[in-house]
C-alpha cells in the first residue's frame, strides 16, 4: 500500500466536490422536514434535477442554465408531492415513495438520448492569486461557485430558520399545524413553499453530480444519495450546521475509501465501501443522543386538515 | 349605550347538525359576558365565527369601532350623533385581532419547542423584533400580575403559565374583546383566583370579556351577564349572580340534574397497596413519580387530584400496567402485579380506563364490538380456543350499550361515531361491566356534557358500593369532593397522605395542591 499516493490537498478538495450533492438535497429536505412534511422523494427529485440539469446545460452550453432548470425540475416534481399531500391529503410516507420511484422512471425516460454525452465543463470560481496559495488554495479555494453556493445556503437556511419571521412561522407550521392555523399562519401555503424549496435544492443536487462530480448522465446515477440526505437530516436533529457537518463527513469518508481502494490497502472493498455509511451513522448518533431532548418538528408527516 | 359587539341570527351549519341556529347575544363596553352551554351547545363555533377562524352561513355581528363611530357616517351638520357599529366579518384571526378582538384558546395554540418570546410573537399580526419584544412581554406580565420568562421554552412551563403566554399574547394586541375559552379547566383554584383577578383588572380598563365555561360557580362570582346555549340556540340570557347554580345547571341542560350521593366511608379490606413506587417521567415533558404509596380499601373511592403534569399520566401507566415498576411496589389483595402487564392485572381485577377515550381507551375506527374485545376478551370469555365469539362480543357490547344509556345506532358504529359523553360512557362501562375488584379511572367526566358526567359518576359509586375500590384520578377538584371518599394531592410526583374528604373544601385542597405561592406573591406586591 502506498500512502503517499493521497495527496491532502486534492483529499480536501473532492470531500467538497463529494459531500456538495448531499449537502444541497438535505438542506433542502431540512426545511421540508423543519415545516412539518416528510418527503421520502429526495432521491427521485435528485435523479430528475440531475436529468433536466444535464439536458438544459448540453442544449445551452451554460451550466448556470443547467443548474437552474434542474432546480426548476425538481421544484416542479415536489410541487406534484404537495399536490397530493396538501390538497389531496394523500399519506406523506407513501406518496414520497412513489415519488422516488417515478423520479427513477421519468428520468431513465428523459435521458434516453443523453447517455455516453459529455456536458460543458463548470468554470472553476477564479479567485487569482488567492487560488495559488500552497494546500489551501488547492484544497477550499478552487471550487466551482456551486461549492461556495451550498455554504452559503446553510448559512442562509440556519438563520432564516432561528432570526426570520418566516423562518418561525416555518418552524411553528412544523411544529403545531393546529396551533399555527388557529392563529392565522396559512399551513399549506407555508408547507407547499417548503417542498417546493426542498425539491429545487434536491434538483441542483442531482445536477452537481451529472455536471460536476460525475459529469455524464447514466441512468440510477444518484446511487441512493438521496436517501443519504435524508438520514443526514434525521441524524442531524434538524439542524442547519449538523447537516453541513454530516455532509462532509460522509463525503470525507467516501473520498478516503476512494483513495485507500485505489493505493490498495489491505482492507476488503466491501468494507471500505460501507464505511461512508457507518461513519456517518456512528457520529451523528452520538452526537443526537446526548441531548435527549425529542428534537424532530412535532407534526412531522401529520396530514393536516382545517376544520370548519 | 351601543353594545361593543352586537350578534344577530348568526347561523352555522355543518353536514348533518345546525352547530349555531340564528344566536344573537349583545356584549356590553366592559362586561364579563358568560357564554354556558354543555359540550356541542354551539360555544365553539360561535366565538371562532368572532375570531375569523370560521364564515357563518347567516347573520351579522357589529363592532363599535375604536374612536367611538364612523367619522365618514357623521350626519351633515354633526352635533351629537348615535355611535355607528361597523359589520364585523373578519376572513382571518389576523383581521380579528386588527378589530381588536384576542382570543385565549381551551387547547393552547403553542409550541412546546420554542420559547416564550417566539410564542407570542407567532400571535401577533405584526410582530416587533424579539429583543424589543421580550422587554415587553415581562413589562405586561407584571402589570397583570402574570409573571413569566420570556426566554423560557414553553415546554418547560406549566399548565398555568402556559395560560399566561396566551393571555399576554392576547393583551398584547390591546384588545377591546377578550374571548377565553374554558379557561380555568387546567387550573388550581389559587391560580384560578389570580385570574379572575387579572380578569376584573382587565375589565376595570374597559376591556370586555367573552367567557366560555360550564363551571357555574366561577361564572356566578365573575360574570356580569351570562348568554345560555342549548343545542345551537339561545335559550337564555341571565344576570348569573342573582340565579342559582342549579337553576343555571337546569338551562344548560334542559332537565334537572341530581347529584350521586357519596357512600358512607366503608371500611372493607384493603384491595390495591402500592409502596414506595417511584417511575421516571414517560417523555422529556413528563414529572418523575417519587414514592409514591396508598392503600385502597374495598367499598372506596380514592381522589386523586392535581394540576395536569405533576404525574397523572405516569401514576395512571404504573397502575394499569402500561408501564412495569420494581417488584413488590403494587399488590392486588397480597399478589405482587409490579411486574405484570395491562392485562393480566386485568384477569387479577385491577382493571382501568385511561383519560384519552380516542386513540387510548378506544380504538377509534373500530367498532364498539371489537372495542368491547380489546379489554374485556379475558374477563368475560369473549375468546374461545383461540378464536373470537363475535356473538358473544356483540352481546357484551350490546349489554354496555343498555346498561350505560349510550347514545348510539348499534355496536356496530365505530367508536369515533360516537360523541365524547358516550364513548366514556362505554369505556367505562366496559370495565365497570367485568366487575373488576379496584377499577382506576383518569379524567372520568374530561370534556364530558353534565348529564353524561352524572351517570358516570353515579356508576362508579354503585361500583364502589357493591364492594370494588376504585382510584378516580381528575383535574376536577369539585368531581373529586363529589364522588370520592378519601382525597390525595399529587404535586410533582408525590402523593400526600390521603384525608378524608368530608370536610374539604375547594380552597383546602388548593392548598394541599400547592405550587401558586409564586403567583400570590406577584399579586400581593
Amino acid at each position: 500500500m502506498d500512502l503517499s499516493a493521497i495527496s491532502p490537498a486534492l483529499l480536501v478538495a473532492s470531500l467538497m466536490v463529494a459531500a456538495t450533492p448531499l449537502l444541497l438535497a438535505a438542506l433542502g429536505e431540512l426545511v421540508v422536514e423543519r415545516a412539518g412534511v416528510l418527503n421520502l422523494g429526495v432521491e427521485g427529485m435528485m435523479i430528475c434535477g440531475a436529468i433536466c440539469g444535464f439536458a438544459a446545460a448540453v442544449a445551452t452550453g451554460s451550466p448556470a442554465l443547467g443548474f437552474a432548470a434542474a432546480a426548476a425540475g425538481g421544484a416542479a416534481l415536489s410541487l406534484l408531492f404537495a399536490l397530493l399531500t396538501q390538497v389531496l391529503l394523500s399519506n406523506q410516507v407513501a406518496t414520497g415513495l412513489a415519488l422516488t420511484l417515478f423520479g427513477l422512471g421519468l428520468s431513465s425516460l428523459l435521458g434516453q438520448g443523453y447517455v455516453g454525452i459529455k456536458p460543458p465543463a463548470t468554470a472553476r470560481l477564479d479567485l487569482g492569486p488567492l487560488s495559488d496559495v500552497p494546500f489551501l488554495g488547492r484544497a477550499l479555494l478552487s471550487h466551482d461557485p456551486v461549492v461556495y453556493l451550498a455554504l452559503a445556503l446553510t448559512l442562509a437556511v440556519g438563520l432564516v430558520l432561528s432570526r426570520t419571521r418566516a423562518g418561525r412561522s416555518l418552524r411553528a407550521v412544523g411544529e403545531n399545524h393546529d396551533a399555527a392555523h388557529a392563529l392565522g399562519l396559512h399551513v399549506v401555503a407555508i408547507r407547499t413553499g417548503a417542498i417546493a424549496f426542498g425539491g429545487a435544492m434536491a434538483g441542483m443536487g442531482g445536477a452537481y453530480l451529472s455536471l460536476v462530480r460525475v459529469p455524464q448522465w447514466t441512468e440510477g446515477m444518484t446511487a441512493g444519495a438521496g436517501w443519504i440526505a435524508l438520514a443526514i437530516v434525521v441524524f442531524a436533529s434538524w439542524r442547519a450546521g449538523r447537516v453541513l457537518l454530516g455532509a462532509y463527513l460522509f463525503g470525507g469518508v467516501t473520498v478516503l475509501q476512494l483513495n485507500l481502494q485505489a493505493a490498495g490497502a489491505a482492507i476488503p472493498v466491501e468494507v471500505l465501501s460501507m464505511s461512508p455509511y457507518i461513519a456517518t451513522i456512528v457520529v451523528l448518533v452520538a452526537m443526537s443522543s446526548r441531548r435527549r431532548r425529542a428534537t424532530a418538528p412535532a407534526s412531522l408527516g401529520a396530514t393536516f386538515h382545517a376544520t370548519g | 349605550m351601543t353594545p361593543l359587539l352586537q350578534i344577530e341570527g348568526l347561523t352555522k351549519a355543518y353536514p348533518g347538525v345546525v352547530a349555531n341556529d340564528a344566536v344573537s347575544l349583545d356584549v356590553g363596553a366592559g362586561e364579563i359576558h358568560a357564554l354556558l352551554g354543555e359540550n356541542g351547545a354551539g360555544k365553539s363555533t360561535l366565538v371562532k365565527m368572532i375570531f375569523g377562524l370560521v364564515r357563518p352561513d347567516a347573520g351579522t355581528m357589529r363592532l363599535l369601532p375604536p374612536d367611538g363611530g364612523d367619522k365618514s357616517l357623521a350626519p351633515p351638520g354633526g352635533g351629537a350623533m348615535p355611535l355607528a357599529a361597523r359589520d364585523h366579518a373578519p376572513a382571518s384571526p389576523q383581521a380579528a385581532r386588527a378589530a381588536g378582538i384576542g382570543m385565549v384558546f381551551q387547547h393552547f395554540s403553542l409550541f412546546d419547542a420554542m420559547d416564550v418570546a417566539e410564542n407570542v410573537a407567532l400571535g401577533m399580526s405584526d410582530p416587533p423584533p424579539i429583543r424589543t419584544l421580550a422587554p415587553r412581554i415581562a413589562a405586561i406580565s407584571r402589570d397583570y400580575g402574570l409573571p413569566l420568562d420570556p426566554a423560557r421554552r414553553v415546554g418547560d412551563l406549566s399548565a398555568g403559565e402556559r395560560q399566561r403566554v396566551e393571555i399576554v399574547r392576547a393583551l398584547l394586541g390591546r384588545p377591546r374583546l377578550l374571548i377565553m375559552d374554558e379557561p380555568t379547566s387546567v387550573l388550581t383554584p389559587q391560580e384560578a383566583a389570580i385570574l379572575f383577578a387579572t380578569l376584573r383588572q382587565l375589565r376595570s380598563e374597559g376591556v370586555s370579556i367573552l367567557y366560555i365555561s360550564h363551571k357555574l360557580e366561577e361564572i356566578r362570582a365573575l360574570c356580569d351577564r351570562a348568554t345560555v346555549l342549548r343545542e345551537g340556540r339561545v335559550v337564555a340570557t341571565t344576570r348569573p349572580a342573582g340565579d342559582s347554580a342549579a337553576r343555571l345547571a337546569e338551562l344548560m341542560v334542559g332537565h334537572r340534574i341530581e347529584a350521586p350521593a357519596r357512600p358512607a366511608a366503608a371500611a372493607g379490606d384493603v384491595a390495591l397497596k402500592v409502596e414506595g413506587l417511584s417511575l421516571a417521567p414517560a417523555h422529556a415533558f413528563g414529572t418523575a413519580l417519587r414514592d409514591v404509596s396508598l392503600a385502597l380499601r374495598r367499598g372506596e373511592v380514592l381522589g386523586i387530584g392535581g394540576v395536569a403534569g405533576n404525574g397523572q399520566e405516569e401514576l395512571f401507566a404504573a397502575l394499569s400496567g402500561e408501564r412495569t415498576t420494581p417488584r413488590g411496589t403494587i399488590r392486588l389483595g397480597g399478589r405482587d402485579l409490579s411486574r405484570e402487564g395491562p392485562a393480566a392485572r386485568r384477569r387479577a381485577g385491577l382493571s382501568s380506563a385511561p383519560e384519552e377515550r380516542l386513540g387510548h381507551a378506544a380504538a377509534p375506527d373500530m367498532s364498539l364490538t371489537e372495542n368491547a374485545l380489546v379489554t374485556a376478551a379475558d374477563r368475560a370469555r369473549l375468546v374461545r380456543r383461540g378464536f373470537v365469539d363475535w356473538a358473544a362480543a356483540r352481546a357484551f357490547a350490546e349489554g354496555v350499550i343498555a346498561r350505560f344509556d349510550v347514545r348510539t345506532p348499534g355496536a356496530g358504529s365505530t367508536a369515533r361515531a360516537l360523541s365524547g359523553g358516550n364513548l366514556q360512557k362505554y369505556v367505562i362501562g366496559r370495565e365497570i361491566v367485568q366487575d373488576p375488584d379496584v377499577l382506576v379511572v383518569s379524567q372520568p367526566t374530561w370534556g364530558v356534557d353534565a348529564a353524561a358526567a352524572a351517570q358516570i359518576r353515579r356508576a362508579l359509586l354503585d361500583l364502589a358500593a357493591r364492594g370494588a375500590g376504585i382510584v378516580v384520578i381528575s383535574q376536577d377538584l369539585d368531581e373529586l369532593i363529589e364522588v370520592s371518599t378519601r382525597f390525595a394531592a399529587l404535586t410533582a410526583g408525590r402523593l400526600s397522605r390521603p384525608r378524608d374528604t368530608a370536610g374539604l373544601t375547594t380552597g383546602r385542597i388548593g392548598l394541599m395542591l400547592g405550587g401558586a405561592g409564586d403567583m400570590e406573591a406577584a399579586h400581593a406586591s
